[in-house]
């Protein structure tokens, strides 16, 4: 399509079928990006607007300290998120990749059907099983094995635990696809020239499924960055992530610009990381989640 | 290349409640050519899937050297297998692949190398160590998978339709180099094929299956020249089929009764009245324009179909079926719906104790008598 001669005809059918997606992604993805990029290079106005000129103020003020911790303590805890939940997303993914096809689309169901609400309203009842007169510690205490409640929401513990929960499945769809393609003739393969499973597991199954783990990982660590309602509700606003720092410049600060700046940085980081995927040998559908 | 090496006894595998090896018992020689050959689903993968470990039988046992195995996971038997999609490692360079098994008993690193190199050498395959398995053509990963079974030096070879993804040119040409490597070496190879070409060409013996249950263990030869059961005579080869009854019976020789007439056979394995299916490979069939004594089986010319080295003749049969004769392309065509007569020499004709659907069939006499053999 790029050579069209002038006057040709575009296919309507061609138009039909690219048409509204090309509109949907100039209007919500193109023309944003272009805002967002040149308001970062724009000085704030004294009334929280965005004035006309260039300077690269913003930029620099990305790399400030206070705004260098909060970035460190984003990526401590989008990393600790990450980590849990590939150890909980590949013995699950493993799991159902074993089982026959209609087991497999039920297990995979049940992975998606509850984000099917709202994630705001699971993260609340995420808070009521989780705070001091919750069921969790209540039935901790009735039971006798702890005498005062346990602190596991509005601090670190509750927004991992918020993370956690709302990123799984990110993690579990990329992992389950790449073990489930695994030719399972390379693990008989395996055991036929001497190695016993856990042997197989490390020698041929871990490596080839990297390629769904650094998948999961793009898709749950980078997210994680910048969920801020998160941290908000789980972390009882005390703790901030990426994602905290730029909304509040837009909100509350309205210093439209540095909040631009922030973004620009977190897509930089992004990019970044997808570049370093596709070199290692990752293929970009998979980032799709199936 | 007397010593058994494999013993099956009784053993029946089952799936879901569907039985596809049904009381399997045969024995493999040490240092043999076997072949299970047989069409898809009849068994013949699953039995190799025993005998490698991937499958447990449901019953039955499985022994190496007397020793009872069928309990025994695949890592610690002394069996290696050349998997039919090669199963190479793909994130492994082919040294690695071939190094695999070695590297798994912690061999020192200077021995592997050398038995990699060896192993390189002997598949042809010298200077692709650092390649990696998608780099390589279907019969480049195929000398690799062998390679990589082989440097284990097992009791035991098995392969598993390993040819079926090359072109037939290459397949030959892999059947030969096959069949060498295994008389050097001296392993047992257990060869599972559902090309009877392949079999009777590699063989030194030939297992054919169908429907779970093995039809015949034998040479290829007496697998071909003799078959026990109609379905190897139909499997294996070209084959007519005749049917009918036994009316008379000197000390070889059979006259069989059938729709229209009388064909003679030899066979000393059957009685009088016995029902009988009779084998007439199509290169011992013959025509002749006049009816051959003690012969009486009509049918007019069908077709001729040119195949190189002969003439295959189409004729058809009184009751519409139709007869496969192979000619030289010396004898003169007859035109198509010329009278003739088939016969062959007795000694060329199989009998074979009658079961389902012979393609010259006694449906009008009722002496007969038999409505299980029904047409499929």
């Amino acid at each position: 399509m790029k050579n069209k001669k002038k006057g040709s005809k575009i296919n309507p059918a061609f138009l039909v079928m690219v048409g509204p997606v090309s509109l949907w992604m100039i209007l919500l993805v193109l023309i944003p990006f272009i805002y967002i990029v040149a308001i970062s290079f724009m000085k704030r106005s004294t009334y929280g607007g965005v004035e006309l000129g260039f300077t690269l103020e913003n930029i620099l003020q990305v790399f400030e300290l206070s705004n260098l911790k909060v970035f460190g303590q984003s990526v401590l805890i989008a990393g600790i998120t990450t980590i849990i939940c590939i150890l909980i997303a590949y013995p699950f993914a493993y799991f159902v990749a074993q089982k026959t096809a209609v087991k497999k689309t039920v297990f995979m169901a049940l992975v998606m059907v509850p984000f099917m609400i709202n994630s705001l309203i699971r993260l609340f009842s995420w808070i009521n099983l989780l705070r001091k007169e919750g069921i969790i510690n209540r039935l901790l205490i009735g039971s006798g094995l702890i005498d005062e409640p346990l602190q596991m929401v509005y601090n670190m513990v509750g927004v991992i635990i918020g993370l956690v929960y709302t990123l799984l499945p990110f993690m579990i769809m990329p992992l389950y696809s790449s073990i489930e393609k695994l030719d399972k003739s390379l693990l008989e393969a395996c055991s036929d020239l001497g190695a016993k499973p856990v042997i197989a597991f490390m020698k041929v199954t871990l490596p080839l499924t990297m390629p769904g783990v650094f998948a999961g990982f793009i898709m749950t660590f980078i997210p994680a960055l910048g969920l801020f309602f998160v941290t908000d509700l789980m972390g009882g606003s005390k703790i901030l992530v990426m994602g905290n720092l730029i909304r509040n410049q837009f909100i509350t600060a309205k210093n439209w610009p540095l909040g631009a700046a922030l973004s620009l940085f977190l897509i930089g980081i992004t990019l970044l990381l997808v570049k370093l995927y596709q070199k290692s040998g990752g293929r970009m559908d998979e980032l799709g989640g199936i | 290349m007397s010593e058994p090496i494999i013993k099956l006894e009784n053993v029946y595998k089952e799936y879901n409640g569907n039985q596809v090896v049904k009381n399997l018992s045969m024995t493999i020689e040490e240092g043999e050519f076997l072949t299970m050959l047989g069409p898809s689903g009849c068994g013949k993968t699953t039995t190799l899937r025993m005998l490698a470990g991937f499958e447990q039988p449901t019953s039955g046992n499985i022994y190496i050297q007397d020793k009872e195995i069928q309990d025994t996971k695949a890592y610690n038997r002394e069996i290696n297998t050349v998997f039919q999609n090669y199963a190479l490692f793909p994130h492994m360079t082919i040294y690695e692949n071939i190094a695999f098994g070695l590297t798994i008993k912690k061999t020192p690193k200077d021995e592997i190398q050398v038995r990699v190199k060896e192993m390189l050498e002997l598949v042809q395959m010298l200077g692709y160590e650092m390649r990696k398995p998608d780099q390589l053509s279907g019969g480049q990963k195929q000398r690799i998978a062998i390679a990589r079974a082989l440097i284990n030096r097992p009791r035991v070879l098995l392969l598993d339709e390993p040819l079926g993804a090359l072109d037939l040119k290459l397949r030959k040409q892999m059947q030969i180099e096959l069949k060498d490597l295994q008389k050097k070496l001296g392993i047992t190879f257990v060869y599972v094929t559902h090309d009877q070409e392949e079999a009777l060409t590699m063989s030194d013996r030939i297992a054919i299956m169908s429907g779970g249950i093995l039809e015949q263990l034998d040479t290829p030869r007496a697998v071909y020249e003799i078959p026990k059961t109609k379905f190897v005579a139909d499997f294996v080869g070209e084959s007519n089929i005749f049917y009918g009854h036994v009316v008379e019976k000197t000390e070889n020789d059979i006259k069989v009764e059938m729709e229209n007439g009388s064909v003679y056979a030899c066979s000393n394995q059957v009685q009088i009245n016995d029902i009988v299916d009779i084998s007439v490979r199509p290169e011992n069939l013959k025509l002749s324009l006049e009816p051959v004594m003690g012969y009486n089986i009509p049918g007019v010319i069908k077709e001729y179909v040119y195949v190189g080295n002969v003439h295959k003749v189409i004729v058809t049969l009184a009751n519409e079926k139709e007869a496969k004769i192979n000619q030289s392309p010396k004898i003169p065509m007859l035109s198509e719906g010329t009278q003739v007569y088939l016969h062959w020499n007795k000694e060329d004709a199989v009998v074979i104790l009658s079961s389902g659907n012979p393609i010259f069939q006694a449906i009008e006499n009722p002496d007969f008598g038999v409505d299980s053999q029904e047409e499929e």
